[in-house]
């Protein structure tokens, strides 16, 4: 339970690490795209640190990187291979950023800095915990974003289209969102310390 | 002409950081200076120029004929991990002082999401060789001018007084959101 609380918010690989900034920004723009990137990366964690876990003996210390990245890229062509069967619209929509999760920083940070020190079972619980506090951080500014820029929440309409302000679904808004997202996260932790 | 075309759109219209989101890492990592901002460019240019060329022959004359598409993804990452140690390797025995000036930043390269990026693009793009290399060089360019752009505002940045909460990335955030919005008066032009 403490391992999860912490990937949900001591260490909030979004707001408090500042990884994986790539697909956070570009995959955003709405709530339930940011929540799918959010829940393939969280597959691709838990594979990956229960894996990297069991072979923590086997793999030499000095080519551990490319192992590691192997193992991850695996995962990752899996998560690709299922959503390309299954949710075409949503594999299109996502696009390159689906291959992508193999560069993610998190997934390599989790792997070097916990799964290869931990055993199996407390690896899988963090994966869980990083990969659940990166889903909460994309849906988050998928929601904000979309309801700012299309008035629209999880696809349901809040107030008309006319309204919104477009620049929240284009490039500067992700920025911009995100920059004061961090900063409200900044300040609700420092007002509970 | 479509060379020019790529070339605009992939440095102004399309630009590889502020509105396709690629290599935010770096770009909010290593742009404190403009110094180090220059060699991180210049590293970015010589090894995704690289990649791209290797990537996109191995995807025409391995992956491609034995219909081995699904293997990209790991097939990339490992030339380009790979790539990025030899070209270490090399260039610290060719020229040291090209070693001294871009070497601590080739190993960050591998991770960086803009080479994969560039290297899966081309791809889903059609392009043939030449037009995959002039792709790879404009957008190295592009992110370089981000990059350089964004440090002059940063070291600028440093000395102004800002609000607690937005101290540190909030503030770099919003600094590149506002440089974003600049880009987008190129949007139309291609």
């Amino acid at each position: 339970m403490k391992i999860i609380l912490n990937g949900l918010v001591t260490e909030n690989p979004t707001f408090v690490l500042i990884l994986g900034m790539c697909p956070t920004l570009a995959t955003t723009s709405s709530a339930v795209n940011g929540m799918s990137m959010g829940l393939a990366t969280l597959f691709v964690l838990i594979g990956s640190n229960m894996v990297i876990a069991l072979l923590k003996n086997v793999i030499p210390d000095q080519v551990r990187i490319p192992a590691y990245v192997v193992v991850i890229a695996t995962f990752v062509s899996v998560v690709e291979m299922t959503m390309q069967a299954y949710l075409p619209a949503l594999y299109e929509s996502l696009g390159i950023f689906i291959p992508l999760i193999v560069v993610n920083c998190i997934v390599l940070g989790r792997a070097e800095a916990f799964a290869a020190k931990n055993t199996v079972f407390d690896s899988f619980l963090d994966g869980l915990g990083i990969g659940l506090g990166f889903t909460f951080a994309l849906t988050l500014l998928g929601a904000i974003r979309e309801l700012l820029g299309t008035g629209k929440s999880f696809g349901h309409i809040i107030f008309p289209e006319e309204y919104g302000m477009l620049i929240f679904v284009l490039a500067p808004g992700a920025f911009i969102a995100l920059g004061y997202l961090i900063a409200v996260f900044n300040k609700l932790r420092a007002a509970n310390r | 002409m479509t060379f020019i075309l790529i070339f605009i759109s992939a440095v102004f219209v399309n630009n590889i950081v502020l509105s396709q989101f690629l290599g935010i890492c770096p770009f909010l990592g290593v742009s404190k200076k403009i110094e180090t901002a220059l060699g991180m460019s210049g590293a970015v240019a010589f090894v995704m120029t690289i990649a791209t060329i290797f990537t996109y022959i191995i995807q025409k004359t391995v992956l491609d004929p034995f219909n081995i598409g699904f293997l990209q993804t790991i097939t990339y990452i490992l030339i380009i991990a790979a790539l990025v140690q030899m070209v270490e390797i090399i260039m610290k025995k060719v020229s040291p002082p090209l070693y001294q000036a871009l070497g601590v930043f080739l190993p960050l390269i591998t991770t960086n999401c803009t080479i994969l990026g560039v290297a899966l693009l081309v791809i889903k793009k059609d392009f043939n060789l030449i037009e995959s290399v002039v792709f790879a060089i404009s957008t190295a360019i592009g992110f370089g001018l981000a990059l350089i752009l964004f440090a002059g505002i940063r070291e600028q940045l440093s000395m102004v007084k800002v609000p607690k909460a937005l101290e540190g990335a909030p503030i770099s955030l919003i600094t590149a959101g506002l440089l974003a919005m600049a880009f987008m008066g190129f949007a139309g032009m291609v």
